[in-house]
């Protein structure tokens, strides 16, 4: 093993009774990423962050922290992480500088307490309640989420867990919680699950899929796109009678579908256009329109987005027969929130 | 284990439990201890309070004992003690040692008060107080662990405070039923679990081994089972 990897989970499986939670994973983490583990609510992400955190202790398999393992040697490799449940651990009747000296005694630091503790403070933004004294249980959902977090980088760890961090925040802390762990990915390696797939697009350097128990997929976000077998698709507006550039577009061999999506303006029309998979159309759809004269006046990639990924991943997994009862997992797309794509388009 | 200590320790005091605890348990004291020597029965003879204290625990074992484990299992906050850097054992002793610090420390501070009063008035047997007042930290720490363990078993605070309340009275009462029952066997046994009986030693200004030894395993006994508790639950 090498020493940069951080995390590495090895045939990792959790049993609740007859129900296998976690069924056979595998997958390390190396340094300075920042891993986002996703899947369906139910899959398993919590669970194995327990069992990496130590909290739950596997049916099988093994968890090593920097090469110690967590069931041998708890105190050490507890020691290099921050963990935040998907429920922040917080005690609401303590001030916010309460908590964070108790973890910090809980951790048994060494680093200067008062310079530390207000240095992670700035970060997380809470230095003036922190400063004011107030009392967690005074504090807002986000402000509570931020404490949380506040508690996971107390001592530095070289691993900070996230279950659902920005769950029930509102946009804007959305935004700055996920400027938050894009800046501490530079320098700690960071595993954050979620179900909100922009949050992923938006933060991850790297992307683990989970469904039913089980990795579907294991990839470098930028070659997420890749993961789904599926046709390019393409908008063009091109002026002209729609029958013609119907004809002319289907004569394209390369080009699978077309179609009219409609939205006249002017004399053109939007078309919808799909390709086979790993072909760039561009060129010859130009040429071939160039040449019928048909002006093309408009041309816009439509990327395939994580949910498509996602859905068609997961959607694979299923057995035909298990595939019907879990059907309604995918209204995780109708989940997403609005705000949480438009934030990815700037 | 010091941090959770000194947090269990804060956290009696952020509510009004620590407050309550201490005005209630240095009242009833200084009345039992007034009333069953010199204003009561004009003796130096503290027999009789030290019988009497150990009902008192049947309210303050589980006062200080039901919100330790149950409230961190409703509110989830011991994920954060069980993904920390510290042994069960740890997190487990320091949660019980806080409770029998607001014990230990109210009946010292109080019975230091109550015995200066009764030294001005005569001089009673100080080997006898000495060893008696060993006796009641024993059982305090026993009854402790007890309601300790039945925190760590349920979620709601009130089922473990009423669980606890039940098993201190069970050990304290077995004794009387004791009398009523024919069978010797059973007789035997349940003196042997009754903590009265063991009690009766330390009356007489005897530190008793046996019975010392047995209010101390109680005590390990229910915080091992505490933390076996833990484990199982981490593995199921």
């Amino acid at each position: 093993m090498t020493t940069q990897t951080m995390i590495e989970v090895k045939n990792l499986v959790k049993r609740f009774g007859s129900k296998y939670a976690v069924d056979d994973l595998s997958f390390s983490v190396g340094k300075s990423e920042i891993v986002g583990f996703l899947g369906p609510n139910g899959a398993g992400k919590s669970t194995t962050m327990n069992m990496i955190t130590g909290y739950l202790s596997s049916t099988s398999g093994t968890v090593e922290i920097c090469g110690v393992d967590i069931l041998d040697d708890p105190m050490g490799a507890k020691r290099m992480i921050g963990y935040l449940p998907e429920q922040p651990p917080l005690y609401p009747d303590m001030t916010i500088r309460e908590y964070l000296n108790f973890v910090y005694d809980l951790k048994g630091c060494t680093l200067n307490r008062k310079k530390h503790l207000e240095e992670i403070c700035q970060v997380v933004k809470i230095f003036d309640d922190y400063k004011r004294g107030r009392l967690i249980k005074n504090l807002s959902k986000g402000y509570k989420q931020r404490v949380g977090i506040a508690e996971a980088l107390v001592g530095n760890p070289q691993i900070i867990i996230l279950d659902e961090p920005t769950i029930g925040l509102d946009p804007k802390e959305i935004i700055e919680i996920r400027s938050l762990i894009r800046a501490l990915g530079e320098n700690h390696t960071v595993i954050l699950s979620t179900h909100i797939l922009s949050e992923v697009q938006a933060v991850c350097s790297r992307i683990l899929i989970i469904n039913s128990g089980k990795l579907v997929a294991d990839e470098k976000i930028e070659n997420a796109v890749n993961l789904l077998g599926t046709n390019r698709r393409l908008d063009a507006r091109i002026c002209g009678v729609q029958r013609d550039v119907l004809r002319v577009l289907r004569s394209v061999p390369e080009i699978t579908y077309a179609d009219l999506i409609g939205e006249r303006e002017g004399d053109s029309y939007l078309y919808s256009i799909e390709s086979s998979a790993g072909v760039d159309i561009r060129k010859s759809l130009f040429n071939t329109l160039a040449e019928n004269n048909m002006p093309l006046i408009g041309l816009s990639e439509q990327n395939t987005s994580l949910e498509d990924i996602f859905i068609s991943l997961v959607d694979k997994k299923y057995s035909a027969k298990e595939s019907k009862a879990a059907r309604p997992r995918y209204e995780i797309k109708t989940d997403t929130p609005e705000y949480q794509t438009k934030e990815d388009e700037d | 284990m010091l941090a959770i200590f000194k947090r269990e320790m804060k956290s009696y005091f952020t509510s009004p439990i620590g407050y309550v605890f201490i005005a209630m348990f240095l009242a009833v004291n200084a009345f039992l201890f007034s009333n069953m020597t010199y204003v009561g029965r004009m003796t130096t003879d503290v027999g009789g309070y030290f019988n009497f204290i150990i009902f008192v625990f049947i309210v303050i074992a589980p006062m200080l004992t039901m919100k330790l484990f149950s409230e961190e299992r409703r509110t989830r906050t011991e994920q954060l003690l069980l993904t920390s850097p510290v042994s069960l054992f740890g997190m487990v002793f320091g949660k019980f040692l806080a409770a029998f610090t607001m014990f230990g420390g109210t009946f010292i501070a109080g019975n230091i008060v109550n015995f200066a009063i009764l030294y001005g008035y005569s001089t009673p047997n100080t080997a006898v107080i000495l060893s008696n007042s060993l006796g009641v930290l024993l059982i305090g720490a026993a009854f402790i662990a007890i309601g300790v363990f039945v925190s760590a078993l349920t979620e709601n605070q009130m089922v473990a405070a009423v669980g606890t309340m039940a098993i201190v009275l069970f050990m304290l009462f077995i004794q009387i039923v004791n009398s009523y029952i024919d069978s010797y066997a059973v007789r035997v046994v349940l003196s042997w679990i009754s903590v009265f009986s063991r009690f009766a030693n330390f009356g007489y200004g005897i530190i008793d081994l046996a019975a010392l030894l047995y209010y101390l395993s109680i005590c390990f006994v229910f915080l091992f089972l505490t933390v076996r508790l833990y484990e199982k639950r981490r593995w199921s």
